[in-house]
């Protein structure tokens, strides 16, 4: 039931004399069957986030080795269906600080355990907004970005080149429901009008009548400047674009998409992310695998400041107004001290190159200009984080 | 006024001193005259040049060429590459030691310093340091070669001699560059926006500069490269997408002023008198030449794409 695929301990390579610092690390993952999809052209990798997780402890070790600590990956990996919670309290026993790759309710399932007391849980996979305000838990940090942050990106984009009346197209996967709407609550925030909506039900196979279907489909449609796409499984989004009957740019989960992370991010010293990642992986880095380093990158920084693996003291350290992390997008990364979720700048991109980094010029706010995406403090119901770490 | 100060430098006997700037996304080098402010030269490199520096007698000068993994040595006169040195992978900084004959270079991808010989094209030695090593500083007396890496956010002290490690010291988010005065090293940080010097004797912290401009929110404050005057009395400081070179007294170690410059400053060099200084600005693909006098900008010269580096040849 609980196997560990893979084990990775890097010791310190040059061996100090004083006492090392162990810090052990768990990405734990509950694997998903993915439903088919129309395209086989681009599966999702068998090792996403895991490969993040794996260059990050590399990076951060190099620091640890001048300084005595020594980090460790171990993967805990569920077949689709399994507990994971059995896993996660078996990990607990030996590490504290755990990644988790699972759907909302598994990670509160895991957040909410009596071992997990006391640990610190980072989610690396879930854009979910009820983990980052009513559901939030004081031990459970957020390193891949809510939905609405990707969806508030995009908005900005939109609303800066003047894109304000759009239509959209929604999926039937519980996913693609959950980010039309945080599309509906951020056109709605940025002052976009969502002039009609039409829901994907097709069952044709789209590789053979696209320039027949999609003209249909999208016909009768009122004139607009963007059709947005709600797809987050990689259905059918890859279709719309050159095909619909108003020759109209594609956004959201296909065309112009906001995302933690993409390929074609290359400024801020990126592109030297980017060879590691692909020297190592063997293929891009996508957002889950930027969440997973991220973590353990925000981990690393704060045991390499405290000379600590206590999680309650590295907690602390993160949460501090004063932490700042670099992240390879140009600005300071730190965490939000009301829900835990990572501040970070959302990167809207094409297949083939950043449109732009949000939050975009102009979009102002009082604090940082990062909290114009997503959950700001007034918006989340979160409590578990106020008062005393 | 500008035009005044114009005049008054055509006026001068010209030395038609240069400055030389890499251009990492075009490949090439721009030479301005120091006299005339205008882009005499455009030079084909090898791909993304970055670190530039002249050997002491200026009858070579050495180029960081990071894309094609190494560093070509030119003859400034002529263009011509002379021949090229084996530098490590992803050659992007690197510094000249005082002995004129050991390049140190910090090797981007690699996680290591290599030094090499510049006479017999021999790679010395390497070092092993931290994740993506930048900056690259020389104590005045030779005796140790100071590396930065951007991702492990430590300076390296390498005994120049032994070619060992001497100690790490931790500084801010994503270290990128060092430099000497008599007796204090310079680290700047870009993401965690401060300078923090050190005692050399101790290599203790011994302060931390911090920057505010009003109207630029302080996550855009980024300290990249940075000059000394050479009586050691003031430092300007480029603070990249700021548009922003910081002006410090180097004996209170407090800002006195900012300059307003380009988009994205990274780098910059000292004309002969030191009187003027020119700042690459990444951004908007141009050079902001700088009045030191009077601390404001006199001129923005078109130059090529992403300027990186920038270094000083006198011409006589």
């Amino acid at each position: 039931m609980f196997r560990i695929v893979l084990t990775i301990a890097i010791l310190a390579t040059a061996a100090p004399a004083w006492a090392e610092l162990p810090v052990a690390i768990t990405y734990l993952r509950l694997e998903v069957d993915r439903p088919p999809v129309l395209s086989n052209l681009d599966p999702v990798p068998e090792d996403l986030g895991i490969a993040g997780a794996e260059i990050a402890i590399a990076d951060t070790q190099t620091t640890g080795s001048f300084l005595g600590h020594s980090y460790s990956l171990t993967l805990a990996s569920i077949p689709p269906g399994g507990e994971l919670t059995t896993a996660a309290r078996e990990a607990l026993k030996t590490s504290r600080l755990i990644l988790i790759d699972a759907d909302p309710a598994t990670i509160l399932s895991v957040a909410d355990l009596p071992e997990a007391q006391g640990a610190l849980l980072f989610n690396v996979s879930s854009g979910a907004e009820n983990l980052r305000s009513g559901d939030c838990r004081a031990n459970l940090l957020h390193t891949i970005p809510e939905d609405a942050a990707r969806t508030d990106a995009l908005m900005q984009v939109l609303q800066r080149k003047q894109w304000q009346t759009t239509v959209l197209v929604t999926g039937s996967h519980p996913a693609d429901q959950a980010f039309a709407e945080a599309l509906r609550r951020s056109a709605t925030k940025f002052g976009i009008t969502i002039a009609a909506e039409k829901d994907w039900t097709f069952d044709t196979d789209l590789r053979e009548s696209t320039m027949d279907e999609i003209p249909r489909f999208t016909e009768g449609f009122p004139d607009h400047d963007v059709i947005l796409v709600a797809d987050e499984t990689d259905d059918f989004g890859r279709y719309i674009e050159h095909n619909a009957w108003l020759p109209r740019p594609v956004a959201g989960s296909d065309g112009m998409v906001p995302t933690a992370w993409a390929p074609v991010i290359e400024s801020w010293g990126a592109v030297q992310l980017q060879n590691r990642f692909e020297d190592h992986a063997l293929r891009p880095m996508r957002g889950l695998d930027y969440a997973a380093w991220a973590a353990i990158r925000a981990i690393g920084e704060a045991v390499t400041r405290t000379g600590s693996s206590d999680p309650a003291t590295l907690r602390a350290f993160l949460l501090n107004p004063d932490f700042q992390m670099d992240g390879f997008k140009g600005r300071g990364l730190s965490f939000r001290a009301w829900n835990g979720q990572l501040r970070q700048p959302i990167a809207v991109v094409n297949s083939r190159a950043l449109v732009t980094l949000a939050p975009v010029e102009g979009f102002l706010h009082q604090r940082n200009e990062m909290d114009t995406l997503g959950l700001d403090e007034p918006e989340s119901a979160c409590t578990a984080f106020k008062g005393a770490p | 006024m500008i035009r005044l100060l114009l005049l008054t430098l055509l006026a001068t006997p010209t030395l038609a001193d240069e400055i030389w700037v890499t251009n990492e996304k075009d490949d090439t080098i721009s030479v301005i005259d120091t006299a005339t402010l205008e882009v005499t030269r455009t030079i084909p490199t090898g791909e993304r040049p970055r670190g530039i520096t002249f050997s002491h007698d200026y009858s070579r000068v050495y180029i960081c060429a990071s894309d094609s993994d190494t560093v070509q040595v030119m003859d400034p006169a002529t263009g011509e590459i002379l021949h090229e040195l084996p530098s490590g992978e992803d050659p992007e900084q690197f510094v000249l030691h005082p002995d004129d004959k050991h390049l140190w270079i910090a090797n981007e991808d690699d996680a290591v310093t290599t030094v090499v010989d510049v006479d017999s094209r021999k790679v010395v030695a390497q070092i092993n340091v931290g994740i993506e090593p930048e900056g690259m500083g020389v104590s005045p007396d030779g005796a140790i070669v100071v590396t930065t890496s951007e991702t492990t956010n430590m300076a390296h002290w390498i005994d120049t001699r032994t070619h060992q490690i001497i100690a790490n010291t931790l500084v801010d988010s994503r270290p990128r560059h060092a430099e000497f005065t008599a007796s204090e090293l310079w680290v700047s940080s870009e993401v965690g926006g401060t300078v923090t010097v050190f005692d050399v004797a101790t290599k203790a912290e011994k302060a931390k500069i911090r920057f505010a401009i009003p109207g630029v929110n302080d996550d855009l404050i980024q300290p990249v490269g940075f000059e000394f005057t050479p009586d050691q009395s003031t430092a300007f400081v480029a603070l990249g997408p700021a548009n922003h070179v910081a002006v410090i007294n180097m004996q209170t170690h407090e800002v006195e002023t900012y300059i307003l410059v380009g988009r994205r400053v990274w780098h910059m060099a000292f004309n002969r008198d030191h009187s003027q200084l020119f700042t690459t600005n990444g951004v908007s693909g141009d050079v902001t030449v700088i009045d030191v006098a009077s601390r404001s900008a006199l001129k923005s010269i078109k130059v090529g794409r992403f300027p990186w580096g920038a270094a000083f040849r006198p011409t006589e």
